[in-house]
């Protein structure tokens, strides 16, 4: 199991070479540049140049990937060039928002979109199955930066219950602030992923309901209740699981829509910001990170599949 | 049968949800089964046995099912109509069932353990300990070797024939008074399908419970039950003890049947078959079900459908002509 899960981290070393030069390519691809926007609107041409120069900008593409990738081999993420701040503590302090938004977002979508998905499939073309299924069709489809509108209206403007836009850190506000500043952003955010879980519960229990050992269970005299908790989820659970890490991945790549209208400093606004900037170093940085935590969950996922199911084994 | 029999299936009728309304799986079935006896129910696929057999624990998926009409007397209780509450109590505690694939029965990821423990703690409240002593107690009952390790196991390191005999287990777990046998040893070998009958008569011994058997294999049949009962394209069509069955069969499906068997004393160059297929559920026939597969129709066959006909000595026939002539072909 252990060297299951160190293979695994190694086999993930071409990938994430693979994200950083794919991340380098993509950004250099965008038109634009970062001198020009360091050195602000009213600046000479020879300005301009020598900034470029110094950033290393007006070297030959290959050799900036090259020293970027000679300073990461080094530990180095390299600095902002617009935030006066290394990648690394740009990214450390606007991690905390980011968490925990994903984190109160899927204490809301897991038993939510479970249980629903659940009762669909208990109740497969009855009308809790179909207002489930509305339910879902609307949360996946209605866009969420028009949902996050509608919500300030009413619960922030209208209600006035909670703040409509910004962050209170847990630390030093406390955990009322704290949670009012994000309950709002994550039940906006649960809506597109309650949707998704629901869907994919019920297709997994749909599929586990119609199988022998429910019919064993029932049975034996098992309650319905345990049958469809116990025997039925039990069984549907990998895919639960596997929902679950795409979703999680989806967080902590932050969500850039909805931290742009409630106005959270977090990952996915840094992102934006970068890109605006066209901060090189930045974006990389970020990209790579991203990809080493997509890689992490999906390794976690795979280590939760052995205990769910124990037909798997990596050995 | 001079006394009420343990259980008794009358005037049975199933339907499923098909593309164009409800069709029926099974008619007017009865048959009835005394306290520790062994009832055969014959048919091939399709002739409603199985249908028949998961009614009497109301098991078919609730939605595409009506029970038509029909009652499934056990003691003063009508099965079809008991609450869900009590029905439970019945399934797995009094009335117990196991399924022909024994690969597919088990639930894969909860332990043989928590499997057979589940209907100890639920009928007989036992506590976590003693459940567990019990049903280490049932895996050597079933000769399953080293039971206090295989407990902990998951099904899929177990083969078929170990694994119908952990679903035997969890079945006699409660000391049932019947056990309704689906095609118990389809799935498997045939070496060990007769291990696992010979299981089953000791423990029909030594719990004294009734055994109902589904099978469309006569030779199973003829090993383990008195009586039988013999279906076809949802009905009823014959119902004999054992010896009678085989020595005057009246029904002339019945008696294709008995012919289809192999008889290892010749040399058979072709299999005898019964030329024809079981209709389909749906497809509407006049008279006699069996008529379009039937040598000996005669008009009488075709027009209306024909009853069940007590041929004498408790054997019973749906084939009037055949009675009529003495039942001796």
């Amino acid at each position: 199991m252990f060297r299951a899960i160190i293979v695994r981290l190694m086999q993930s070393i071409p990938v994430l070479l693979l994200v950083a030069v794919l991340s380098f390519i993509l950004m250099h691809l965008l038109p634009g540049d970062p001198a020009v926007v360091i050195a602000g609107a009213d600046a000479t041409p020879a300005a301009v140049e020598r900034i470029r120069s110094e950033l290393g900008l007006d070297q030959p593409i290959w050799q900036q990937l090259l020293s970027w990738f000679l300073s990461l081999a080094q530990g180095k993420f390299g600095s902002s060039l617009v935030l006066n701040q290394t990648v690394l503590s740009a990214v450390a302090e606007r991690l905390p928002v980011t968490l925990s938004l994903a984190a109160l977002s899927l204490a809301i979508t897991l038993p939510i979109g479970i249980t629903l998905g659940i009762l669909a499939a208990y109740f497969r073309s009855s009308w809790i199955d179909a207002g489930v299924m509305m339910i879902a069709l609307v949360g996946v489809s209605v866009p969420s930066f028009w949902i996050a509108i509608l919500s300030v209206i009413l619960f922030s403007v209208t209600l006035g219950w909670v703040p409509s836009s910004g962050y209170a850190p847990l630390l030093t506000a406390g955990p009322g602030p704290w949670f009012a500043s994000l309950i709002q952003p994550a039940m906006v955010l649960s809506l597109f992923q309650i949707g998704f879980l629901a869907r994919m519960t019920r297709s997994a229990m749909l599929d586990v309901l119609d199988q022998d050992f429910i019919r064993t269970a029932r049975a034996k005299g098992v309650s319905e209740w345990r049958t469809v908790g116990k025997h039925g989820f039990r069984n549907a659970l990998v895919a639960v699981v596997t929902v679950g890490g795409i979703i999680i991945s989806l967080l902590i790549g932050g969500s850039v829509v909805v931290e742009q209208v409630f106005a959270l400093p977090g990952i996915g606004r840094l992102v934006v910001q970068g890109i605006m900037a066209r901060d090189y170093p930045l974006i990389q940085g970020t990209m790579l990170l991203f990809g080493f935590a997509f890689v992490l969950i999906n390794v976690a996922v795979d280590i939760i599949y052995t205990l769910v199911d124990p037909r798997v084994r990596y050995d | 049968m001079a006394e009420q029999p343990l259980l008794s299936v009358e005037n049975l009728t199933v339907q499923f949800r098909g593309d164009n309304g409800w069709v029926n799986a099974v008619e007017g079935v009865d048959f009835a089964v005394g306290a520790g006896e062994c009832l055969g129910i014959v048919g091939e696929s399709g002739s409603g046995k199985s249908v028949s057999a998961l009614s009497i624990l109301k098991l078919h998926s609730q939605a595409n099912t009506r029970y038509a009409s029909g009652t499934i007397r056990y003691g003063d209780r009508d099965l079809l109509t008991l609450p869900q509450r009590r029905l439970r109590q019945v399934r797995g505690g009094e009335i117990a069932m196991i399924f022909q694939d024994p690969m597919s029965s088990l639930n894969p990821v909860l332990t043989i353990a928590d499997q057979i423990m589940e209907p100890l703690r639920q009928h007989q409240g036992l506590s976590v300990q003693a459940a567990r002593r019990k049903a280490i107690e049932l895996l050597e009952m079933v000769r399953i070797s080293d039971a206090s390790r295989r407990i902990d196991d998951y099904p899929h390191r177990l083969s078929g024939g170990m694994r119908q005999r952990v679903m035997i287990a969890i079945a006699v777990a409660c000391r049932p008074k019947i056990l309704i046998a689906d095609e118990p040893t389809t799935a498997l070998d045939v070496t060990i399908q007769s291990q696992i009958l010979e299981l089953l008569r000791e423990l029909q011994r030594e719990i004294g419970m009734a055994v109902i058997l589904i099978t469309h294999d006569l030779g199973v049949v003829a090993q383990f039950a008195q009586r039988v009962v013999v279906m076809y394209a949802g009905r009823v069509v014959e119902t004999a003890s054992v010896p009678a069955l085989f020595e005057r069969p009246m029904h002339p499906y019945t008696e294709g049947l008995i012919r289809a068997v192999p008889n290892l004393d010749e040399d058979v160059h072709r299999l005898t078959t019964i030329p024809g297929s079981i209709p389909d559920p749906s497809t509407l026939i006049a008279g006699c079900r069996f008529s379009p597969r039937c040598r000996e129709a005669v008009k009488s066959c075709l027009a209306e459908p024909p009853a069940l006909v007590d041929a004498g000595a408790g054997h019973f026939a749906r084939c009037p002509p055949r009675i009529a002539a003495g039942g001796i072909s």
